[in-house]
């Protein structure tokens, strides 16, 4: 269920996204630069993190910005690897490489802050 | 050794290839205080505290980058919106969002919202190099800008990996090759709050907005500049309509060129008095005073004539209006409307209390700079209050643009009651060529004005003490009396010289009276005389007499003897 974003295909891909929020679907977009270990690691935990906790609900852009650096600026891109929580909204950011999963989880508003405690 | 390399260099000019190139800022004076601008290629740091122009300064820069040197820019707001900027810099008369339409300029806001972002993992900051980098690309920018970067600090967690992002991207920077500035909050104890100065160390560039008797100032100060010589002190600059201006740096030797050239006072009294009828042009004069004097009014009768001449001039008002000038000087037959009318005479008004003294100074600078006036008028520099070494110094720089310009200044003073010189009066006084004071005449319940030359440089001027009268067609110079009993004026003079009349005329008669007495004297004398001799010679007459009778009667007395003798008998 991995999108890799090479081109400006993600606009048409918007309105598929909206259809899926209503059904409490997440579309969750991953900024990366190249083929770093920080991107590897952040794609892999976010694979694992997704297939746990929101099976079936989700689907994920992974843009890498050497390739569209034109999008950094529209998502407010500063630090990388970035996760972008696109819908449902409001819009929610986690950065790093998402290895701490419990953070990652409170970041995307999948459980609640009152249950992470790291 | 730095600032030596680079002077070598400038004089050399290039001949070296390793010599610093440099991006010009296009800000008035600030080039002249960097010797040329900003290092090329290279980041400057641009820090202080709120509110002190920052931003302002780095948009200047950039938009004179497009617009005087075909230079594009990126600014990378931290802090403010692209919208907001806009607006703020559009009272500078920028139209950003013109160049941004002409793709010459590339705003970017970068938003960080620490409560929006959860931190999971390592991350780096690669994001913002991918922008910035795009930014630069797709206009091929070669200033760039980042408004606060500091900011980042507030908005992400590890400090650790901002540090390090940051020295990479300034290091990223240079290899760019772009000419950035990044602007940073003035901290306690340092430079910066988050001491990024230790990243950024090419050239590091201090604002400061200080207060001091409740009036601001703006300063500059270049606090380091590797590889360049460069003005160390603080500069006052000015942010207004026109942009940012600095005030430049006081030229240290006095190697101006001066000019022979009189310039008429426009008071025909007082050409007389100076040795080469009038001032010379190009110098500075002072016109001191007590209230009341007439110091504006010899001022407004100095820039009548000269714009009666051709000449421009530039009248800078610290206590009246400019129309109340006009009308006050109407009333002594300067019509300085029509002047106004016809361009050649312009007025700047301003309370002192405005700005600072410094402020006034780089405003009065850049209004020189526009105006481009043969002759100026400050009326009057004791307005300005402060402490004297500021004062000095910066009529020092005032009276400097003045003669490096060729601007024949004229200032005006007001005293203080009494002899002693004002603050501002000593401290200007080595500075005046021409010191002209006014003074009061107090006297047999009436008030005089007076005048004297206090000095003048370079001529032979009248030392005497003159009284003028303001009319109603301009000033009117008069002889004053200086008699026995001092100096007179007014009524006093008048009445000395009727009773100096008198007794002129009186003495004529006394001497009448004694010629004629003399020439009696004499008559009766030859009268005398004549008797004296008329009795003398009837006294040798009758003396004549005697003797014929005697002699007769000696004769005759002989004849009897002899006769007698006869008789006797005696025989001879």
């Amino acid at each position: 269920m991995i999108v890799t974003k090479k081109d400006d295909g993600f606009v048409a891909d918007t309105p598929n996204g909206l259809s899926e929020s209503e059904s409490g679907e997440y579309n969750l977009r991953l900024y990366v630069a190249g083929q770093t270990p920080k991107s590897l690691a952040a794609i892999a935990n976010l694979k694992k993190l997704c297939e746990n906790n929101l099976a079936g609900r989700y689907t994920i852009d992974v843009v890498d910005l050497l390739v569209t650096p034109q999008l950094a600026a529209g998502d407010q891109i500063v630090a990388l690897p970035t996760l972008v929580r696109r819908l449902p909204p409001p819009l929610k950011r986690v950065i790093g490489d998402l290895s701490n999963t419990e953070r990652v989880l409170v970041g995307l508003d999948i459980r609640p802050k009152t249950g992470s405690s790291t | 050794m730095a600032a030596k390399r680079t002077k070598a260099d400038t004089s050399a000019n290039a001949s070296r290839p390793a010599s610093l190139s440099k991006t010009p800022t296009g800000i008035k004076g600030l080039d002249a205080i960097t010797l040329g601008g900003f290092p090329k290629g290279r980041p400057t740091l641009l820090c202080g505290a709120a509110g002190c122009g920052k931003t302002l300064f780095a948009m200047t820069f950039l938009v004179n980058g497009v617009n005087k040197f075909g230079e594009p820019g990126v600014l990378m707001s931290f802090e403010e919106r692209a919208r907001d900027l806009e607006t703020n810099v559009a009272s500078l008369g920028y139209d950003v969002a013109e160049l941004v339409e002409r793709k010459q300029l590339v705003i970017d806001h970068v938003y960080i919202e620490r409560a929006e972002i959860e931190e999971s993992g390592e991350y780096d900051l690669e994001g913002l190099f991918v922008r910035l980098g795009y930014a630069i690309d797709s206009i091929g920018a070669k200033r760039v800008v980042l408004d606060t970067i500091e900011a980042l600090f507030s908005g992400l967690d590890d400090t650790a990996i901002l540090r390090s992002e940051l020295r990479r991207l300034f290091a990223w920077l240079k290899d760019k090759g772009v000419t950035a500035i990044i602007t940073g909050e003035r901290g306690e104890g340092q430079l910066t709050r988050y001491g990024i100065e230790e990243y950024v160390s090419d050239c590091v560039i201090l604002l400061d907005n200080r207060v001091e008797d409740q009036v601001t100032t703006r300063r500059l100060r270049v606090v380091k500049y590797r590889g360049s010589s460069h003005g160390t002190n603080e500069y006052p600059f000015l942010i207004d309509e026109h942009g940012i201006s600095v005030l430049p740096i006081t030229a240290a030797e006095l190697g101006h060129k001066i000019s022979r050239e009189s310039v008429s006072t426009g008071v025909s009294g007082l050409d007389d008095m100076l040795g080469i009828r009038g001032y010379f042009r190009g110098s500075s004069i002072l016109i001191s005073g007590l209230a009341g004097t007439g110091k504006s009014t010899f001022a407004s009768a100095f820039v009548n004539a000269a714009c009666e001449r051709g000449e421009r001039c530039l009248f800078f008002a610290f206590e009246e209006s400019p129309d109340q000038i006009v009308r006050n000087m109407a009333s002594v037959g300067f019509k300085l409307d029509q002047h106004i009318d016809s361009g050649l005479l312009d007025f700047r008004a301003a309370r002192p209390s405005l700005y600072g003294f410094e402020m006034h100074l780089a405003r009065m600078n850049r209004d020189i700079d526009d105006f481009a006036p043969q002759v100026i008028v400050v009326d009057p520099i004791s307005a300005f209050r402060g402490p004297s070494s500021e004062i000095h110094s910066t009529l020092i720089r005032l009276a400097d643009i003045c003669k490096s310009k060729g601007i024949t200044a004229l200032f005006t003073s007001l005293s203080s009651s009494g002899e002693q010189m004002t603050e501002s009066e000593r401290s200007v006084s080595s500075l005046m060529d021409t010191w002209i004071s006014l003074k009061d005449m107090e006297a047999n319940g009436e008030r005089n004005r007076v005048l004297y030359l206090l000095k003048s440089r370079g001529m032979n001027h009248s030392k005497q003490l003159r009284e003028y009268q303001l009319t109603n067609h301009g000033v009117h110079m008069v002889d004053a009396y200086v008699g026995p009993d001092g100096v007179l004026t007014g009524t006093a003079r008048i009445a000395q010289e009727a009773r100096e009349r008198e007794a002129g005329l009186s003495r004529k008669q006394a001497t009448e009276r004694r010629r004629r007495e003399v020439a009696r004297k004499r008559a009766a004398v030859d009268r005398q005389i004549a008797e004296l001799r008329a009795a003398l010679e009837t006294e040798e007459a009758e003396m004549a007499t005697l003797i014929e009778q005697e002699e007769a009667r000696e004769l005759a007395h002989g004849t009897e003897r002899s006769e007698m003798a006869a008789i006797r008998g005696v025989r001879s």
